[in-house]
């Protein structure tokens, strides 16, 4: 992510809307996928049905994960596979280092992994004299301009294709000013091949394994798992704990759901299954935590590990079309990412349960029924009772509801305002101390209360 | 039938012609209509910026002026919610939330699923633009919305078909958020103002003359754009427009 990005949303998401016509653009870009997503999810009558069974299936596996990851390690292991297990981003960081010292490997090519970036893989890597390449192509742009990624799904959804041509103008010496699409993907094309011949050890992350049968899948849309795993000898799958299903026969289900709800795909291009190792090679499979099983725990919030990263919150979500991934200052944006950044660490998070309306679109789209909206607003209180909320913006509250408990002067109080509002000259009205409005009218204040009209009425009613 | 008239405490100060049209609409259709005028706020913003201890005693104050009656109706699919769906959250299993949950009604959910209203007077000449509010739209689902795959209804919009003259403009995204959001007005006052702006748009390109909706706070952050950018719409809630009031000019 790109230093100057402060962890406050507000002022980010002001920084992106100040260029009006890109905050269009952008938008209009990821609208198009949700229309498209819209389509393919109508195109199928059991829609509701298949979101309903992944979010039964997803509970239900939630609900006996150490079984399941048991069952998984154990199946996974028969199958010639090894099993770490990590707690945390940092036991995570140092078994995939121990793995490459062990191999000696000096080169590395990874495809897309949320995982990897939660846990800052690439820093600590290349930290310890280790070359590390992203081989999905919107992955690579922003490795390549040393941001990260502001959408899990799209990584570089944020730029248009002169940014590329720049970037790759600057990186890969390609012509300066040649925008053409074809020629800037075969320039990437040719620049990643290099990169897989070169590659000692392959990492992918996971989009599900499987318990009963110790296999992994991962879909890309590009191919370049199966490249960079298919190349080197060591294969990495690194995975978060909730990314288990049951059975095989589940996996359908998810895979229907997974792309439509992504890009609006009626499935990945790739969908690559891994059981074991191939023949003389190794396959490592590390489950992480890191925090999740304290996710599981909580009654509020254990409905988020249901997620399977697919995006479509981020595409429907009204605020972070209008203010660009970065802005949320977390590998995760949007609002499945405003649920689990703050629950990791509410100080640097605490603007991002309120970035947003509550619209519920989220919640609607989500393919595995997550009530996200209502996760983000019980998050609030959540931020107040770590006494993260400053009190500007508590003791508002608490006056309004102290006066809210008194009819008599509220209405008191609603008379003044509305005097003020009438009568004060427009300057005392529209200043830097009234954000409403910088670019609104207020108002027009009427010179009675509804309350006072129905009470002469009620009086006219009487005397007749 | 004994209603109890729910007014937001912003409709109440700043919209009074909205409560008005609701209170002389429900009486054309035969209600008995009561507004205890003991009633301010029912603790939305409160609960929403977080302040769940500070919307509490507003809770518990609803509670008790709004038991008794046969209905609760009022001109705001938000506030609804608020009491239907987040009052648990805040009133731990109170056993007259449990009764009052399902005697609250938004005013077109009322008109449609209660009274069963199926014509109403008047004709109104207009391209009317009517913008979808979020909470009454995915909380109450009034209508369907286009991220589920589900039967289509729109309850706001059959109640605005009965109307002679009537034009229901068509809009490119018919359920977007306009970015009021509450708070989120304020505190996201670029994101949210962005988001208004193209709602506008939206109803600029589909030729809307009035633009409505059940709710007003939606009501009141979009006319406080369209009023500075100058735009030719008009605003008016829902409720004006069933219960044959004039377009303000």
């Amino acid at each position: 992510m790109s230093t100057s990005t402060k962890f406050d949303h507000p002022t980010n998401a002001n920084r992106f809307n100040q260029d009006q016509a890109r905050t269009h653009w952008h938008d209009s870009a990821l609208w198009f996928i949700r229309e498209k997503r819209d389509r393919m999810s109508k195109s199928l009558p059991e829609w509701e049905t298949l979101r309903s069974c992944a979010s039964q299936i997803k509970a239900h596996t939630v609900s006996k994960l150490a079984d399941y990851l048991e069952e998984f390690e154990k199946n996974a292991r028969a199958r010639g596979a090894i099993v770490h297990w990590a707690k945390d981003a940092e036991e995570h960081n140092q078994i995939v280092l121990d793995i490459l010292k062990k191999h000696e490997a000096e080169r590395i090519v990874k495809s897309k992994s949320m995982l990897t970036e939660e846990c800052h893989l690439n820093p600590f890597l290349e930290k310890n004299g280790i070359e590390v390449v992203d081989t999905d192509l919107g992955e690579r742009i922003v490795q390549l301009r040393q941001e990260g990624p502001s959408h899990i799904v799209m990584p570089a959804i944020h730029l248009k294709k002169e940014d590329v041509s720049e970037t790759f103008h600057q990186h890969l010496n390609t012509e300066a000013g040649n925008n053409d699409p074809c020629y800037l993907t075969e320039s990437a094309r040719q620049h990643l091949r290099d990169k897989f011949m070169q590659a000692d050890v392959g990492i992918t992350g996971v989009n599900f394994a499987l318990a009963d049968t110790g296999g992994i899948v991962v879909c890309t849309n590009e191919g370049n798992a199966d490249l960079g795993v298919s190349l080197p000898n060591v294969h990495i799958a690194c995975m978060g704990i909730e990314k288990l299903i049951p059975s095989a026969d589940h996996l359908s289900i998810f895979l229907r759901l997974l792309a439509r709800s992504a890009t609006g795909q009626p499935i990945t291009t790739y969908s690559s299954h891994f059981h074991g190792p191939r023949e003389g090679g190794e396959l490592h499979i590390i489950l992480v935590d890191n925090g999740r099983s304290n996710l599981m725990n909580s009654d509020d919030y254990r409905n988020a590990l249901k997620c399977i990263r697919c995006g479509a919150c981020m595409n429907t979500c009204p605020v972070y079309r209008r203010s660009g991934g970065h802005s949320y200052a977390a590998t995760v944006p949007g609002p499945i990412g405003s649920i689990l950044n703050p629950l990791r660490d509410a100080k640097h998070h605490k603007s991002l349960p309120f970035a947003c309306t509550l619209c519920g679109s989220c919640t609607d789209v989500c393919p595995v029924q997550i009530n996200l909206h209502e996760q983000l607003l019980t998050l609030r209180t959540e931020v107040k009772n770590q006494k993260q909320l400053p009190v500007s913006k508590t003791m508002p509250m608490r006056i309004a509801s102290w006066v809210f408990q008194r009819p008599k002067l509220y209405a008191w109080l609603g008379g003044i305002g509305k005097f003020f509002l009438r009568n004060l000259p427009r300057f005392m009205i529209y200043n830097g101390m009234n954000p409403w409005g910088k670019n609104r009218e207020m108002p027009e204040a009427p010179s009675e209360s509804f309350r006072q009209q129905y009470a002469k009425r009620a009086k006219k009613n009487q005397s007749k | 039938m004994r209603v109890a008239l729910f007014v937001p405490c912003y409709v109440d100060q700043l919209y009074p012609r909205v409560g008005m049209a609701t209170l002389d609409l429900l009486e054309q259709l035969g209600c008995e209509v009561e507004f205890p005028e003991a009633q301010t706020c029912c603790g939305q913003p409160m609960l929403n910026s977080g302040c769940d201890t500070d919307a509490a005693p507003l809770a518990e104050r609803f509670l008790e002026i709004f038991t008794g009656y046969d209905a609760i109706v009022a001109p705001s699919g938000s506030c609804v919610s608020m009491v239907k769906n987040h009052y648990e959250h805040i009133v731990h299993g109170d056993s007259r939330h449990e009764t009052i949950r399902t005697k609250i009604f938004e005013l077109c959910e009322f008109l449609v699923d209660v009274l069963k209203v199926d014509s109403l007077p008047g004709n109104f000449p207009y391209v009317v633009g009517l913008h979808s509010s979020c909470h009454g739209l995915r909380e109450l689902r009034l209508a369907s919305d286009s991220e589920r795959n589900t039967s289509e209804f729109n309850k706001p919009r059959q109640l605005l078909q009965m109307i002679d003259g009537i034009t229901l403009a068509d809009l490119k995204r018919k359920d977007e958020c306009c970015g009021f959001g509450g708070t989120f007005a304020v505190s996201e006052e670029a994101v949210s103002c962005t988001m208004g702006r193209d709602r506008i748009a939206d109803h600029l390109q589909a030729g809307t003359q009035v633009l409505t909706a059940g709710d007003m706070s939606c009501l009141m952050h979009l006319a406080g754009l369209i009023q500075r950018d100058k735009h030719p719409i008009r605003v008016m809630h829902i409720a004006e427009i069933l219960a044959g009031y004039e377009v303000p000019q």
